[in-house]
């Protein structure tokens, strides 16, 4: 077990390498440089900012400085906020955007799968046409839609709740991002195991099961739920990089300072450092989630064993 | 059901109950939707107008704004003008001090302005204070600091000279580039010194917390030379980029003002919250730069006015964008003090006649039914570019102009505009100082932000003219002689004067609009 995931994180170094690397000279490809606005500087205004920013080196050694630097654990300064470093900025927005999207997954989980279960024991009745057609609603409105709406009506008609801010994490300002953000899980998550769980359901030893007399309980708790978990475990790992990462949109909409406005701000800004700290900082999370994936995988589903 | 809630003590149980953000607040706080996070606080290091909302509560200038907007000695208290206009001699306030309790000295200043023009410090609107003397040479690398044109004559005498006279500098004194930095906390603190913890400010209000992409949190400086006068105990700046969001959080009354609002949503503000929604003439156009190089079909200046004529402008503002913006029929903003702008000509014709007279130019030019004309136009994406560019491709449709239409995002769409690479493109440009110079300079030639290389030798021989005029009126007329035969080239299309947009609580006061549309804290209160 402890060699495999040593192996594994061994194997994620060129992973990790190749994103680096393509990210890096696609970035330097875009047209447009930080510095690009809409007023022309200086000729020598943008030389003294090129030449601090090591940006008049070719690109290839500004790789090799990037790379260097990167080693040392140095994401370098951010272009756009110039009082901070890039790993100053991570370090700041990703605890926020974790809470945020722990809850969100949480939410997402607690709702979805005993939904999506619902509808699978329930196969075909109103119970789950309601629950799937609720969930084909979810996937479907995006959350640019949701989020507006939900701050309209619960925080600037109904005024129970904040419309924005994130006032350090207090509960009322997380209500409404937290529902926002988990809406469209909720909906995977309940199709997904819904799906599964039929499939489950149809195999040959719940068929077993049920011959040797277990009662329907049994039958679902102790042998159908845990197969039938596989696919959304699956699921989750990219889903949870991707939501504790932050969402531009919700962190707009709400005004929430997490770090998923910078994956979008920084490639616009052309803020070099920025996008690849944030590359680099993703690609590490779902390495790393996916490995987490796998090792659970094998607690659920006894075929799968993890010990060459 | 909108209601605008003051947060004092006595409220504040009633408005938790209500619901609203439960914000620590002290007693009066005024809380600010800005554009947008600054980039530091460090006004060496920042460009943009969001982000002198900030540095302008902070710091405080040589000069400084009035509430209207008008130039009032800031730290300055007096000071005197050679004849000819190139030595400037400030006697600086004996009661102006950093918020550390330090004195505000005339060394802060020369320290600041050196730091500035370093190009180690790489401030990228360094450039505004190029008319001091040697500040062009100095950024370069190519002279010593010390060569610049700012000495101490005492700790509270300041002795700045220009490379020639420049009838705006003082005005460019009020801006955040001319700021003074506190020589002490900088030399300790190094580039660390804008860091909430480190910085130490001279304005009427002093750091508290930045939480970054949150708030800003400043409070009065009780060492600020008017600090008496100064009502507000607390300003918190929210960083709030979208529109809507901003405009929520104002309904909601959690922001007391919101520095912009969505264009769209201006009907209903106008009918539903009339005395909060202000729009004013803002310094700034909205306008299209026309292609003269070789190749271009708009090198051609017959076929430049025939595209100026056919755009109704007024449809522009008032079906289009209806926030009050004002059709331009000049390329310098009127209110502009010392100048009248110089009109179109064809500003007094009727529609009809407009287009008549644009055919004509256009047949003149070998275009027509059998040869229509093709143009490129970009635009940086954005959804009221978007509109106004599909409007005008379809005014210039009777002409025969087949318009394709190029969106892209803002740092390509320049870097395009300034290789030449379309034939109409759109540009827009704030004003940096209150001066017809900061517009009219963009067509002389070789300018950097001149896109459209519009190129006339007598309109650069009248710039350089004025620059070398005292007298203001006199410059005034000799710049509106040169926008005049700007205009009559076509150099560029005017398509509207900008407005500016802000969303104010009907309780606050000394809030005041103006066409820079800069509002410094100290001269806002709630009504008692």
């Amino acid at each position: 077990m402890l060699i495999y995931v040593s192996k594994r994180l061994l194997q994620a170094i060129p992973t990790l390498l190749i994103v680096i690397t393509l990210s890096f000279f696609l970035m330097h490809l875009a047209p447009g440089g930080p510095f690009d606005g809409e007023r022309q500087l200086p000729a020598e205004i943008e030389a003294n900012l090129r030449a601090a920013y090591h940006l008049d080196q070719p690109v290839w050694r500004q790789y090799f400085i990037y790379l260097g630097n990167l080693l040392q654990g140095d994401f370098g300064p951010s272009f756009r906020y110039k009082d901070f470093t890039v790993t100053e900025l991570i370090a700041q927005g990703f605890p926020v955007s974790l809470e945020l999207g722990l809850w969100a997954i949480a939410l997402a989980i607690a709702v979805g799968l005993p939904l999506g279960i619902l509808a699978a024991l329930h196969r075909n009745s109103s119970i789950d046409y309601l629950v799937m057609g609720t969930a084909l609603a979810g996937v479907a409105i995006p959350n640019f839609v949701i989020a507006p709406v939900l701050a309209l009506v619960f925080g600037v008609l109904l005024a129970w709740l904040p419309v924005g801010g994130w006032n350090d994490g207090h509960w009322r300002n997380m209500v409404l991002p937290v529902i926002a953000l988990s809406i469209q899980q909720v909906a995977y998550i309940a199709r997904m195991s819904r799906a599964s769980m039929i499939e489950v359901l149809g195999s040959h030893y719940i068929r077993t099961a049920r011959a040797k007399g277990l009662s329907e309980r049994e039958v679902i708790w102790r042998h159908a739920l845990r197969p039938s978990l596989l696919p959304v475990v699956s699921y989750l790992g990219p889903a949870i990089a991707g939501i504790i990462t932050g969402s531009v949109v919700i962190e707009q909409i709400f005004g929430i300072p997490g770090i998923g406005r910078y994956f979008v701000q920084a490639a616009l800004n052309r803020d070099y450092t920025l996008v690849m700290g944030t590359v680099v900082f993703y690609g590490i999370l779902i390495v790393l989630l996916n490995l987490i994936v796998d090792l659970l995988y094998s607690a659920l589903d006894p075929q799968i064993r993890y010990d060459d | 059901m909108i209601s605008f809630v003051r947060l004092r003590p006595a409220l504040c149980t009633a408005v938790m109950a209500a619901g609203l953000a439960a914000l620590p607040l002290q007693a009066d706080t005024l809380r600010i939707a800005t554009m947008g996070e600054p980039s530091s606080l460090d006004p060496h290091k920042i460009s943009g107008t969001w982000e002198n909302d900030v540095a302008g509560d902070l710091f405080e200038g040589l000069i400084t704004e009035a509430a209207n907007g008008e130039r009032i000695p800031g730290v300055a208290e007096s000071w005197e003008i050679s004849e000819d206009g190139t030595v400037y001699i400030f006697r600086l306030r004996e009661n102006a001090r950093w918020s550390d309790g330090e004195p505000v000295t005339a060394e802060d200043f020369v320290f600041a302005f050196r730091r500035i023009l370093d190009p180690a410090t790489a401030a990228d609107y360094a450039y505004l204070l190029y008319p001091v003397k040697n500040a062009e040479v100095v950024y370069g690398g190519d002279a010593e600091p010390e060569t610049l044109g700012i000495e101490a004559l005492d700790n509270h005498t300041l002795r700045i000279t220009l490379e020639r006279s420049t009838p705006y500098f003082l005005d460019q004194l009020s801006h955040y580039t001319a700021y003074p930095v506190p020589r002490h906390v900088v030399k300790e603190h190094g580039d660390r010194w804008s860091r909430p913890a480190n910085l130490v400010s001279n304005g009427p209000f002093k750091i508290q917390r930045w939480q970054s992409q949150t708030r800003i949190e400043v409070v009065r400086n009780e060492h600020f030379h008017d600090a008496d006068n100064v009502a507000l105990d607390q300003v918190i700046y929210f960083p709030i980029e979208e529109r809507n969001t901003a405009l929520n959080r104002f309904r909601a009354g959690e922001i007391d003002v919101a520095r912009d609002f969505p264009t769209q949503q201006y009907g209903w503000l106008r009918d539903n919250l009339p005395e909060a929604t202000h729009t004013a003439p803002f310094l700034g156009i909205y306008y299209y730069t026309l292609n003269t190089r070789e190749g271009h079909p708009t090198a051609d200046p017959r076929v430049r006015e025939a595209l100026s004529l056919a755009v109704r402008r007024e449809v522009i503002t008032d079906r289009i964008l209806g926030t009050g913006e004002v059709p331009a029929y000049s390329f310098v903003p009127p209110g502009i003090s010392h100048y009248e702008p110089a009109m179109l000509e064809f500003s007094e014709l009727s529609q009809d006649e407009r287009m008549e007279r644009a055919r004509e130019l256009m047949s003149e030019a070998g275009y027509g039914p059998d040869n229509p004309l093709q143009l490129r136009l970009r635009y940086n994406t954005s959804e009221d570019h978007r509109q106004v560019a599909i409007a005008i491709g379809a005014m210039w449709e009777p002409l025969g102009v087949q318009v394709d239409l190029f969106n892209s995002e803002v740092a390509v769409h320049y870097t395009d505009l300034r290789q030449g690479d379309f034939d109409v493109g759109r540009a827009g440009w704030i004003g940096d100082y209150n001066d017809a110079q900061n517009f009219l300079s963009l067509l002389e030639s070789g300018v950097g932000n001149n896109y459209g290389a519009y190129s006339n030798e007598q309109f650069d021989a009248l710039m350089r003219e004025a620059a070398e005029t005292q007298d203001l009126e006199r410059r005034g007329e000799i710049m509106a002689e040169a926008e005049r035969i700007a205009l009559a080239d076509s150099a560029t299309l005017p398509i509207y004067y900008y407005v500016s947009r802000n969303l104010v609580n009907p309780a606050l006061q000394g809030w005041e609009n103006n066409i820079e549309d800069i509002h410094r804290s100290r001269w806002v209160s709630f009504e008692e």
